[in-house]
């Protein structure tokens, strides 16, 4: 079938939630990963910084990602009409 | 599915099922609590633990039972996000993730948290990527996704190929694993226990295929993470004071860090690690010349008791001088083979490793290797999980595209609980063991250690070597695996809390096997075999196919554990580049880039699985004996990666290929780019399905 404007743009919204929140990801992996050992240097919650975002708070940062991901999409499907009959 | 089939009702009977489940299963270990008071010996609590369990299992995969095709193969599509969430954490985490996971913390500190953030960082790649547009194209296994997005058979074979390639690796580890937590815990042989696991898993997978194995796992998560946390909890309160320790063990690793320090400066732990320094120094000369070597010290050694003898020394001296002739090794192959071990003791004259800090290295270049091969690790743990079938799989089973993007959640969710966990177990453990059996007299070691050197020396080994009668951090040989199951008894919990942990590393095992056997015999039985070898084959003989394959893998699979193959850990890692090289890039491009068309994804799975193997063979010592690759690593190491890693290489060929052979070659078909549209929209009105009954 051939897809409307509306349907378009509802592919691009999804385009640019996922690619910032692959870059909030990738920051939080990557970056963070890269310069660990600098900010060991900071202390937080009596943990080195670097050490904690490795061990608990990049995770915690996954496990919101991926939450707001379906929360928004959820969404969106409502608002361009592309969602799904409830479930009975 | 029936015509008044209720989601919402069924949901409902969900929660009130597994909640009673849960209170029984706790009710459970109360009532074995009591008995083990009254006097249950460990062996027959480890017996109630076993018996039990597999029973329960048994018992879902008995009800569970189907031949309906859709049942077998994706649970009839009706399994709740939060219950497919708990399913696909007991699926995923894996018995290294259970019982290794904390001891490969305790071990390499900060650079064992590349495997805790790549084991839950991929679920993001999952939810953003992959899991609500397979949902959407709504079949059964991964391959045939392959098939219809690209056309054609080769793609699909190629795609049933990666598909057992990575699987069966995996599944070996599960059962070997399943048979080293059996016979720990009830005394059988290590065999014996390999097939009495290999019963469990098959009587849930053989009987009910995917609706079994996913009420099943469901089950086995509540067991597995009340295991994990019960004991850390425990331990938490004592160290920390407050149940959550995750969030507070921050001073028990300032206090470990503490001790790192005392302990690297520490005069008694000098004495010890320069004996080790010495003998392996002393084995390094030696080694230049062995023959002559072996004369001297023969010769040193005759004539200390010849000179004790001649000088009427004391005849303990004289003695312990024979002795030490009469153990002298016989010839110069059997000294050359003792001072190559002797050699590795250079590792134990190293200072403790500094647990919070990243990267240790000599120098600045070996500091940066270091950086550079976490986060190739940290980059395949990742991207493997995004492609490894089994996890992917998952989400065909719940009822819709929204479902499967909240599941996602409570998948990484479930998961993170362990995982979180993990980092902080270990730095409980290693206070424990520098502040407490550091610097206990031998003869009054703290009663866990005291027991676990006796129960099984590869975990622990404390042995006197400067003779003070103290223990010293260096005289200490720990195996990873011991922290996780020796943490109930230094948390000074009753025997009830190890059988519960065993019973927790046995679901964990088991889970992920039958996830992974499941994947295997789908991957021959519906696209081998259906879609390519008799495609009017009915639904009774699709499944019937299913189960006998599924118990030929299953078989050959125990018969390669029970082989006890060396290597494993770097197999199972060896996976997840795999994956990652192969699937990834061609399922991504397959929904994002409708212009992706066969032959770039031909070309780009091979590219990439080609390009990762070939890493692997000349890079890894085992792969390298076994295709006669002679000329030094250190040739053949791009970046200085370390094999494991090889899927950073595999992983952009495999992309750059698909693109470019793509951009070479006509563009798919108007019915193939109207899919890639399909499966980008929960639901367009009017649209086409894909969705198999």
């Amino acid at each position: 079938m051939e897809l409307t404007a509306k349907h378009q743009e509802y592919w691009r919204r999804n385009l640019v939630v996922t690619a910032i929140l692959l870059l909030i990801w990738f920051i939080a992996t990557f970056v963070e990963g890269w310069y660990a050992k600098d900010l060991n240097s900071i202390s937080f919650l009596g943990f080195p910084l670097g050490f904690y975002m490795s061990a608990q708070g990049s995770l915690i940062i996954y496990v919101a990602i991926i939450w707001y991901y379906a929360h928004y999409m959820n969404k969106l499907d409502v608002e361009y009409n592309v969602q799904e009959e409830e479930l009975q | 599915m029936s015509q008044a089939f209720s989601h919402v009702t069924f949901k409902n009977q969900l929660k009130k099922y597994y909640s009673a489940y849960t209170g029984g299963f706790i009710a459970f270990l109360l009532i074995l609590a009591a008995a083990e008071q009254m006097g249950l010996t460990r062996k027959y609590i480890g017996y109630a633990f076993l018996i039990a369990t597999i029973g329960l299992y048994a018992m879902i995969g008995v009800m569970s039972r189907t031949v309906e095709v859709a049942e077998y193969y994706v649970a009839g599509r009706r399994v709740p996000a939060f219950f497919n969430g708990m399913a696909t954490g007991a699926d995923w985490m894996s018995a290294a993730s259970f019982i290794g996971m904390a001891g490969t913390l305790y071990l390499a500190g900060f650079d064992g948290l590349a495997f805790v953030m790549g084991w839950t960082g991929g679920y993001v790649l999952v939810a953003l990527f992959l899991a609500p547009y397979l949902r959407k194209f709504g079949h059964f296994t991964i391959p045939y996704f392959l098939g219809e997005r690209y056309g054609g058979n080769i793609i699909r074979s190629i795609g049933i190929f990666a598909a057992i390639l990575c699987s069966f690796v995996y599944v070996v580890a599960q059962i070997y694993g399943v048979g080293i937590i059996t016979s720990r815990f009830t005394g059988l042989e290590f065999h014996v226990g390999v097939f009495v696991g290999l019963g469990g898993i098959l009587v849930c997978s053989f009987l009910g295929g995917m609706r079994a194995v996913t009420w099943t796992q469901v089950a086995q998560y509540v067991i597995l993470i009340i295991a994990y946390l019960t004991p850390v909890v425990w331990l938490g309160v004592k160290h920390t004071g407050i149940p959550v320790p995750q969030f507070a063990y921050g001073a028990t690793l300032q206090k470990v860090t503490e001790l790192e320090k005392k302990l690297t400066a520490d005069p008694k732990e000098l004495e010890v690690r320069k004996i080790f320094k010495d003998k392996a120094d002393a084995a390094n000369a030696a080694l230049k010349d062995p023959s002559k070597a072996y004369a001297q010290n023969k010769a040193t050694i005759e004539k200390k008791v010849a000179d004790l003898k001649a000088s009427n020394a004391p005849a303990d001296q004289v003695a312990a001088a024979e002795k030490a002739l009469a153990t002298y090794p016989k010839d110069v192959d059997a000294a050359k083979a003792q001072w190559n071990k002797d050699k590795g003791l250079a590792a134990r004259a190293a200072p403790p490793i500094h647990h919070a800090d990243p990267f240790p290295g000599k120098d600045e270049t070996a500091r940066d290797l270091a950086r550079r091969n976490f986060l190739g690790i940290v980059f395949c743990m990742m991207f493997g999980t995004a492609a490894l079938p089994h996890i992917l799989m998952r989400y065909y089973t719940t009822p819709n595209v929204k479902e499967a993007r909240q599941s996602v959640f409570w998948s990484l969710f479930f998961i993170f609980l362990l995982y979180f966990t993990a980092p902080c177990l270990a730095v409980l453990a290693k206070f424990e063991v520098y502040s407490n059996l550091v610097g206990s007299a031998f003869a009054q070691l703290p009663a866990w250690a005291a027991a676990w050197r006796v129960v099984d020396p590869t975990l622990l080994n404390i042995s006197d070597i400067n003779g003070d009668g103290i223990v010293q951090l260096a005289e200490i040989v720990l195996g990873g695996d011991i922290i996780v199951l020796a943490t109930p008894e230094i948390a000074g919990l009753p025997y009830v809390v190890s059988g519960l942990v065993a019973a927790g590393g046995l679901a964990a095992a088991l889970s992920t096997a039958d996830g992974l056997l499941l994947t295997i015999a789908n991957a021959l039985s519906h696209d081998l075999y259906y879609k390519m070898i008799d495609p009017h084959a009915s639904t009774a003989r699709r499944v019937s196919v299913s189960k006998a394959l599924l118990l030929v893998v299953a078989l050959i699979a125990a018969y390669t554990a029970s082989l006890k193959p060396g290597n494993i850990l770097f197999l199972v890692g060896a996976a997840f580049s795999l994956a990652a090289s192969s699937f990834f890039p061609v399922l991504v491009l397959g929904v994002f880039w409708k212009r992706a068309n066969k032959w770039g994804a031909i070309a780009g799975m091979s590219a990439g699985l080609g390009v990762c193997f070939y890493y692997m063979t000349v890079t890894y010592p085992f792969l390298r004996d076994m295709f006669g690759v002679t000329k030094p690593i250190a040739e053949y190491m791009w970046f200085g990666m370390n094999p494991i890693s090889a899927g950073v290489f595999g992983l952009p060929i495999g992309m750059l290929t698909t693109i470019i052979v793509s951009m070479l070659t006509p563009e798919p078909s108007k019915e193939v780019q109207d899919l890639v549209e399909h499966v980008r929209y929960p639901h367009l009105r009017g649209d086409i399905s894909t969705e198999a009954a």
